[in-house]
């Protein structure tokens, strides 16, 4: 690792005063950013520890959603009974990423900040639009397995790896931040970007910004959900396809649909067309059919990551069959009924 | 994107650190870009602790913080004032061993050992947190700890037994 100064910041505003100085960064759970400084992908000058700014609890809002604070860990927040009972679909999507000892350090604000495991990304011999900008794309035409179906550009083809980010696209969350300029709310489907032609852009957060927690609003889903993750190994690897499914059922019609997928762009991927056409509809294949073509409407392979499509086109209806008749994936038992 | 600029040498100077290693208090002094597994295992001789990949991706460096299992290689020792920290060093009380680590032995839950530590350590972690249950909780509840050996069968069976012998030593107490 290069050299870097360390302050331990012990308030909100002492944390973003900190960040005027030159190239410093925040450091929360660490998880992935002492990684990527081990890497010499990132390479800040100066650290400013985060940790010890009391923003790590979850609690209940007025309008009856729920605040979770951005420094709580990934593991607490899962197994946080409120969340537990009431948004089984975050709790779910959780446990479904990382490992334990990973969720333990992350929080939940690292977690939306998180950058790409895009290989190339990482490896600073090659090009890499997001890590060098306007050095190229390796990905384009190479090794891109991993890589993005939906929402990418001629500079970049990496997809976000967050599970939890998934499941929060689905439950219209919203980011809590504070920066230089005070306090804003930005709404979960404008937190992260596509990649255009500025991939080294993950969020839209401000120079400086902080995020001091994340609220789900009060629907919950918590009686029709599915967090139905496919990857290359059961446990402990990032999502090839993934999809978040939160219904309110009214008998057997579908009141409210959300749908969201991870692993397959650069932010978690959502349409309101796919699930405006499934309400007031009844649970049926056809129906989901339908929803899983306006999901995947505009999905291109960049080559070895062809099969995506038709993953997703599969993981999508059976996702939502998931949802509709109760039975979440359980993410123990990685048999999908 | 310009150069970082690099600090001035006088601020790289090393920041004081409290820990408790294995319930020893240690005032340490550490530069910031020291990870808590090269201090264990380059300062304090705590070897026990292995470095497998170094990224977070193996669980060789799994240790306990304040009884939580995590990758001691992505903490830095900096941001862990005050914190206290268990080892594989720490497990054994005196000449006995923690029940893990008989059960370990018992169940031959080991080939070459390197991932031991971790393996036991995560374990510990694992029963702390009371979330597994069954056999399929366990081990995904261990995939965060990779053996290259493949042992991961005797390991689950090392870890089952501790547990169960935990869950009948509760239902005795009720």
């Amino acid at each position: 690792m290069n050299p870097f100064t360390f302050t331990r910041a012990g308030s909100v505003p002492e944390a973003v005063r900190a960040m005027g100085t030159p190239q410093a960064r925040y450091l929360a759970g660490g998880t992935n950013l002492i990684d990527l400084m081990k890497e010499n992908v990132e390479h800040p000058a100066a650290l400013v520890d985060i940790n010890r700014l009391g923003l790590g609890d979850i609690e209940e809002l007025p309008n009856g959603g729920l605040r979770l604070g951005a420094l709580a860990s990934n593991a607490d927040t899962a197994r946080h009974p409120l969340v537990m009972k009431r948004y089984p679909l975050l709790a779910s999507a959780i446990l479904a990423g990382a490992s334990p000892q990973l969720r333990n350090a992350a929080t939940n604000g690292g977690n939306l900040n998180q950058r790409t495991r895009c290989y190339y990304f990482y490896d600073t011999a090659t090009p890499c639009n997001k890590r060098n900008p306007g050095s190229g794309c390796s990905a384009i035409g190479g090794v891109n397995r991993i890589h993005a179906i939906l929402g990418a550009s001629d500079s970049c083809i990496a997809t976000h790896p967050s599970d939890m980010c998934v499941a929060l696209a689905a439950l219209d969350a919203v980011v809590q931040v504070t920066g230089p300029e005070g306090e804003r709310e930005i709404p979960f489907a404008e937190y992260h970007r596509l990649p255009g032609n500025t991939p080294q852009q993950d969020t839209t957060l401000r120079p400086g910004e902080l995020v001091t927690a994340i609220d789900l609003p009060a629907e919950d889903f918590s009686a029709h959900y599915t967090y139905l993750k496919l990857r290359d190994r059961l446990s402990y690897a990032f999502a090839l396809v993934s999809v978040a499914v939160a219904l309110r059922m009214d008998g057997d019609r579908i009141a409210e649909a959300r749908l969201a997928m991870g692993g397959v762009a650069h932010k978690p991927w959502r349409v309101p067309d796919a699930e405006q056409v499934l309400k007031g509809q009844q649970a049926s294949a056809e129906n989901f059919a339908r929803a899983a073509e306006l999901l995947l409407q505009g999905a291109k392979g960049q080559g070895e990551n062809n099969f995506k499509i038709g993953l997703a086109r599969r993981a999508i209806r059976r996702a939502l069959w998931q949802a509709a008749v109760g039975t979440p994936q359980s993410q123990t038992d990685k048999r999908i009924a | 994107m310009p150069d970082a600029v690099p600090p001035a040498p006088a601020l790289w100077a090393a920041t004081p650190v409290t820990l408790t290693i294995n319930g020893q208090e240690r005032l340490l002094k550490v530069e910031p870009w020291v990870t808590l597994l090269d201090l264990l295992r380059d300062r304090e001789d705590l070897t026990g602790t292995k470095k497998g990949c170094d990224h977070g991706q193996c669980g060789a460096c799994t240790v306990l913080v304040d009884g939580r299992r995590i990758n001691s290689c992505l903490k830095l020792a900096v941001s862990l004032d005050g914190a206290s920290i268990t080892t594989i060093e720490g497990l054994a009380d005196g000449e006995r061993l923690d029940p893990l680590q008989q059960a370990f032995m018992d169940h031959d839950a080991f080939q070459c050992g390197y991932c031991t530590p971790g393996q036991i350590c995560s374990a510990k972690g694992l029963l702390n947190e009371g979330q597994a249950h069954t056999r399929e909780e366990v081990k995904e509840m261990m995939s965060g700890n990779l053996c290259r050996c493949g042992a991961y069968t005797n390991i689950v069976d090392a870890v089952m037994e501790v547990l169960n012998a935990r869950g009948k030593l509760a239902e005795a107490a009720e």
